[in-house]
């Protein structure tokens, strides 16, 4: 019984390690890919898909994440008479973890899964066989557009986010907790550095990476059919939401 | 010349393919027969190296395949053509792009070059003017047609067909093998062509291999292979004498 627990538990973690070890390679073989040839109109068309597609549910996410936020601390701080870091904190804590990692579990959730089931969809079809045969890497052709675009998209989108964000936050203190522009302002110039904006979009940078490797990897290896394409989707936007988490803890210790 | 020496294919520790020896001449049109699960598709894939055999040798002008790097394969690939079963265009690109798609990633030729190039191959496959239509707003031959002009576009040596006939009516697999016959006397490529359809296989190849679980048990010129008395290639040829 014992023996067969342990048994279970090697195989999932030798199960892990393989999954980290494929994905490994599928980055360093699209990393390789990179001096062969960039097809500009291909990372163009991907990031004006993550753009445009992306660009309404993150100033939904953001406004949203910046009003309760401040809703939550305001009172609070003014009770403290602290009113006048409000607005910095509210920007450094966007700036800083959720612009990154809402819009990076956005991308995730909006194109990460647009990835795998077109790329599921076209390996099924033999789209990809089709690539090969015609001398053409299909790492280089479907991976490396998605991932430039995405660990160049991600972070303009954090840029945008992070904006949004921080004024569905004046929003509130405005008009519900009854703090001055100027205050509010004023205590982002005061306590926000351009590390801590600069930090966030090296973080969107890496989520935005994350978010394309998964998206592709998961479609390449499909199983067929097109119960394989749901799982391999459903797959994807899970493990790149728990990889976002994970590595952002991870790149908080490191540059901050 | 492809030539395969030996080659054994196991997937999960199954034989599929077992012990194949096989040389097709330049020039030559191969029908390799079988029924389903036979293994004749998982040898076209091996001939074009889209997978690796377990053992053995595939030649392609007296260089070894099964050696070589993906981005070796990448160059040898260009002069190779494949039709696959069903079709396998991109479907986000239109015909023209499609046909083009070959062009387009490996010469530097104009647009306008690209774009005569396209239509001349559209018309020799009899669908001139469809450049601007979406792979969806075709037939299943027409895909087929298409899937051909884009195999012909880059002026293969070699051309493999993964089951041209399949899910067409009479006519159109009439049509598909005329035009099959008329692709090789015109631009005197080699043929492989993976089939089901005996009566396509006798139509179109000057020899007939037949394939019967993973182990190639006939290989004979048309009129030689009908004449069989192997009770396995009796059944295939069965249907014929049914017509």
């Amino acid at each position: 019984m014992f023996v067969r627990f342990l048994e279970k538990i090697g195989a999932s973690v030798l199960e892990l390690l393989y999954f980290v070890g494929d994905v490994m390679l599928l980055f360093i073989a699209a990393i390789k890919q990179l001096p062969v040839k960039i097809r500009l109109r291909h990372v163009v068309n991907q990031m004006s898909h993550l753009g445009v597609d992306s660009l309404p549910i993150v100033s939904l996410t953001l406004t949203f994440t910046g009003m309760v936020m401040t809703l939550q601390i305001a009172n609070e701080f003014i009770k403290m008479g602290a009113e006048s870091t409000v607005g910095g904190i509210v920007a450094i804590a966007i700036g800083r973890e959720l612009g990154p990692v809402l819009v990076g579990v956005v991308a995730a959730g909006r194109v990460g899964s647009a990835m795998t089931a077109e790329i599921s969809t076209m390996k099924v079809t033999e789209q990809i066989d089709a690539l090969r045969v015609m001398g053409t890497n299909p790492i280089g052709y479907l991976v490396v557009p998605r991932m430039l675009a995405c660990m160049l998209m991600v972070p303009v989108l954090t840029i945008y986010g992070d904006l949004i964000g921080v004024a569905g936050g004046w929003l509130v203190a405005k008009f519900y907790s009854g703090i001055s522009t100027y205050v509010y302002v004023n205590s982002i110039s005061t306590y926000v550095a351009l590390n801590d904006m600069l930090g966030g979009l090296v973080k969107a940078s890496a989520f935005g990476g994350v978010t394309a490797i998964l998206g592709c990897y998961y479609g390449m290896n499909a199983p067929d059919g097109a119960e394989g394409v749901g799982k391999a989707t459903t797959r994807s936007v899970v493990s790149a939401i728990v990889v976002i988490f994970m590595f952002n803890v991870l790149l908080s210790m490191f540059l901050y | 010349m492809i030539k395969l020496i030996d080659v054994c294919k196991a997937y999960n520790n199954k034989l599929v393919l077992d012990n194949i020896n096989l040389e097709i001449a330049d020039g030559e049109t191969l029908a390799i027969i079988g029924g389903s699960g036979s293994g004749k598709s998982t040898l076209l894939r091996l001939m074009i190296g889209l997978i690796k055999p377990t053992s053995g040798k595939i030649l392609l002008e007296d260089r070894d395949l099964v050696t070589m790097k993906e981005h070796e394969l990448d160059r040898v690939r260009l002069h190779m053509g494949m039709v696959f079963q069903y079709s396998a265009l991109f479907d986000s690109m239109t015909v023209g792009d499609n046909v083009a798609f070959g062009l387009r990633e490996h010469t530097d030729f104009s647009e306008a070059h690209i774009m005569e190039i396209v239509q001349e191959k559209l018309n020799l496959v009899g669908l001139p003017g469809t450049e601007d239509m979406m792979p969806d707003e075709l037939s299943g031959g027409m895909k087929k047609r298409v899937s051909l002009a884009r195999a012909i576009a880059f002026g293969p040596k070699i051309i493999f067909y993964d089951e041209p006939s399949s899910g067409l009516d009479p006519i159109m697999t009439n049509k598909i093998d005329e035009l099959i016959i008329s692709t090789q006397k015109r631009l005197g490529v080699t043929s492989v062509v993976v089939t089901h359809d005996m009566g396509s296989a006798i139509r179109i190849a000057d020899r007939i291999a037949m394939v019967y679980e993973g182990q190639l048990i006939a290989i004979d010129t048309v009129d030689n292979f009908r004449r069989l008395k192997d009770p396995r290639v009796r059944a295939f040829l069965q249907d014929l004498y049914i017509e």
